[in-house]
């Protein structure tokens, strides 16, 4: 039976970087199937979408942009499969806390991975223009 | 003129288009130009999930972006026209008149098309199509985002996809 609990979505090389950092941390990559939308028109990040879903029975998505074609293709599938999880603007503290709680295999590991990307964007030094 | 770029790609808004020339040419406002996203609220709320709070989104129909279209023009923001085809984007420049310039962005992968750059492919018809576009007086490039090299009409339609 496949581990895979979440399809990881985005430009170019983005779910391939992603998933390197998360089997590199926390060795549980096998939880993600990664999707990239080059090179692919709408229908076809769409398609290519449905048939990762469908072949590993995944139940959440994660994109990388709000404005992206796979943000796109999977608010089109979640219109339809309204039990899949779509969360945009992934970063890899998002990921690493999905792997670590994704066994709770509810909505309650993606909102607590959500949080944790969020908390995970600091500012540090700098300074402003004068 | 308030429209920056008047752009056919067959993903409609997405980052290439919000970020990649939303961000360097400072652009507010995206009209998107398809006669079925304009009859579906749906479409509509979906596409307009993917932009910033500070772009605003039009949608038309082909004879409602001929009528709106000097409006688009004088606006004092920058703007992006978008079409998902070539034939949306030639049915508007028949209605106006008014369009000199079109953005080749992304035409992708269909049976019957041939690979011409990483990014578009084309069909015969569609070939002509941009051909009579160019035949107007139109200047036809293809470009995917601002850092690129814009690929004129006669390289494009002679290219092999590298």
């Amino acid at each position: 039976m496949s581990n895979i609990r979440a399809l990881v979505a985005g430009h170019g090389t983005f779910a391939e970087g992603m998933l390197s950092a998360v089997e590199q941390i926390t060795g549980r990559s096998d939880l993600f199937i990664g999707v990239t939308n080059r090179d692919l028109s709408a229908q076809g990040v769409e398609q290519l979408m449905r048939e990762r879903l469908a072949t590993s029975g995944a139940t959440v998505i994660f994109t990388d942009l709000p404005a992206g074609s796979c943000t796109m293709a999977a608010r089109r599938i979640q219109r339809e499969q309204s039990a899949i999880a779509v969360v945009t603007g992934v970063n890899l503290a998002t990921l690493l806390d999905y792997a670590f709680h994704a066994d709770n295999g509810d909505v309650s590991a993606v909102e607590h991975a959500a949080d944790k990307g969020r908390a995970s964007l600091v500012v540090t030094g700098g300074s402003r223009g004068a | 003129m308030a429209l920056e770029l008047y752009r056919i790609d067959d993903r409609l808004i997405h980052g290439q288009v919000v970020v990649g020339w939303g961000q360097p040419l400072d652009l507010r406002f995206i009209v998107l130009v398809d006669d079925e996203v304009a009859a579906s609220d749906w479409e509509q709320e979906l596409y307009r999930m993917g932009v910033p709070p500070d772009m605003e989104v039009y949608f038309d129909t082909v004879t409602g972006a001929a009528e709106n279209l000097s409006r688009y023009q004088d606006d004092e923001r920058r703007g992006l026209l978008l079409t998902g085809d070539i034939d949306t984007m030639t049915r508007l420049v028949d209605a106006t008149g008014d369009i000199r310039r079109v953005n080749v962005g992304g035409i992708h992968h269909k049976p019957g098309r041939t690979q011409r750059l990483r990014y578009v492919f084309l069909n015969p018809a569609e070939e002509a199509q941009l051909r009579g576009l160019e035949g107007r007086g139109l200047e036809v490039s293809a470009q995917d985002v601002p850092a690129a090299r814009p690929v004129p009409l006669d390289e494009l339609l002679t290219g092999n996809g590298s």
